[in-house]
């Protein structure tokens, strides 16, 4: 299973990659194995919404199961991946990669104390 | 691996697209073995299955398999079934993994016949070779050449072992079903001779995710989800294998009561327009009024379209109005079609 070490983890499977002040969110390797193939990405949010931690911002349906997203962190939705509505297959297939879903601003960065490194999500999902 | 019916069973091994794909374009195989086997033997054994059962077994002789359910006496389903005839005094039925005990009382408590009852689902595999090339790899394995009609069976020997092959599915694919008694080496080998044989044909190994779409994309009616005992077979679309005209069966009076009376809901399959994934539960709404409730769906792999059968009130099927169907509170439109969703 692929945590990269680089990355932050929330305890609803999504990861947190952070350039400066921004922010890229995606659903981790961990998540998509146990969703299975990845059919649609509903983002119910738009570009210019914010978002408190915790806060639902779309869900994802799957073959098996349908499961919410939520904000790991509080942030302003800046950029939502355009790949996601034809290409649902980069989250199975490139889950920190092309399955990016959203890129955002963080709005309380001191927040990503909080989250897990890849160690302890690691440890929670049993790597 | 999931648990169904106190078997541990993959949902997948791979991916349910991709192997939903392979049956389709290809060849898949399943270890279907949680399915439960029975069979009925004795000089009455034709009248006990006569009825038990909806369809007409009269119409069957050695060598030759039929589509069946079992019905209680207001019409409600039992279970649905495949009725082998092994010979003229001998039937094996083959029924749902998760009704084995309860179907098994049934029979037992309607056996007026004094036919025996003998349960050999934990003494039979069943390994289905299903998509395009499933001919080619049986025949490869079992080194003869396969001429068998839709529903027919014949046997075959693997490492001299008795083999059933059973032309029949639940993928509306051309395919395949062996039924053996072998230990678990033998099912092993003849697990891993079939994946031999199939490479050349791309076969993929296929878990109860693809099963289950496969079905649904051909509008066939899973047990527990589409009919179960507060269904009859007239609404779930079940008619053509309840037999009227038989003289009589277990729930037969009901079923004619119920037509009667007017079929008050349909087992209807609806395609959804736009992007959603519909889910059994969801409700189904004519403007104001909820006039049903999906009982399977699926994204279909080959339409990448939502399908779904629901039971629709006949009242508003007549009417023609358009129907929605509940999704997380938002309204999305679904069409009334015909099954097979795919055509072929």
């Amino acid at each position: 299973m692929n945590i990269p070490a680089e990355l932050k983890y929330s305890k609803d499977h999504e990861w947190v990659r952070t350039e400066g002040n921004f922010a890229f969110f995606g659903i981790t390797d961990y998540a998509q194995g146990e969703l299975g193939d990845v059919v649609y990405v509903d983002i119910t949010k738009s570009v210019g919404d914010s978002l408190q931690a915790g806060e639902n911002f779309g869900t994802i349906e799957a073959v098996k199961t349908v499961s919410e997203l939520y904000a790991p962190c509080s942030c302003k939705i800046i950029e939502i991946s355009s790949d996601l509505a034809d290409s649902p297959e980069f989250i199975n297939q490139d889950p920190y990669g092309k399955g990016w879903m959203v890129k955002v601003e963080l709005t309380n960065p001191a927040e990503l104390d909080s989250l897990l490194d890849a160690a302890a999500y690691g440890d929670m999902v049993g790597a | 691996m999931v648990e169904f019916a106190g078997y541990s069973m993959p949902i997948q091994y791979e991916s349910i697209i991709a192997e939903h794909k392979a049956v389709r374009s290809s060849v898949g195989m399943f270890d279907v073995s949680h399915m439960g086997e029975v069979i009925i033997e004795g000089e009455h054994a034709l009248d006990f299955v006569q009825k038990i059962t909806t369809n007409d077994a009269s119409t069957l002789f050695p060598g030759r398999i039929q589509y069946s359910a079992m019905c209680y006496d207001d019409g409600g389903i039992v279970d649905d079934l495949l009725v082998y005839k092994l010979d003229p005094k001998k039937f094996m039925l083959v029924i749902n993994a998760s009704n084995i005990e309860k179907d098994l009382e049934w029979m037992r408590a309607h056996n007026t016949e004094g036919v025996t009852i003998n349960d050999k689902s934990d003494e039979y595999s069943l390994i289905a070779i299903q998509g395009p090339y499933s001919q080619k790899v049986v025949e490869a394995v079992f080194g003869i050449s396969l001429d068998i009609e839709y529903y027919h069976f014949i046997y075959g020997k693997f490492h001299s072992e008795e083999v059933m092959i059973s032309r029949t599915g639940y993928t509306g694919e051309h395919g395949y079903e062996l039924y053996f008694k072998g230990d678990e080496d033998f099912a092993c080998a003849l697990w891993e001779e079939l994946t031999k044989e199939g490479k050349e044909y791309l076969l993929k190994p296929c878990g109860l995710g693809a099963r289950d779409s496969l079905r649904l994309e051909m509008g066939f009616c899973l047990y527990g989800n589409d009919i179960d005992q507060t269904t009859n077979p007239l609404e779930a679309g079940l008619g053509w294998i309840t037999k009227m005209k038989k003289e009589s069966f277990i729930g037969k009076e009901a079923i004619a009561r119920a037509k009667e009376e007017g079929i008050k809901r349909k087992l209807t399959p609806l395609l959804c327009i736009g992007k959603s994934f519909p889910r059994p539960g969801y409700e189904v709404m004519s403007g104001d009024k909820t006039v049903g409730k999906l009982t399977s769906g699926t994204v279909s792999p080959i339409l990448e379209q939502g399908i779904c059968l629901a039971y629709i009130s006949t009242e508003s099927l007549a009417s023609g109005e358009p129907l929605e169907m509940v999704v997380r509170g938002n309204r999305i439109p679904v069409e009334v079609t015909k099954a097979p969703f795919i055509k072929k």
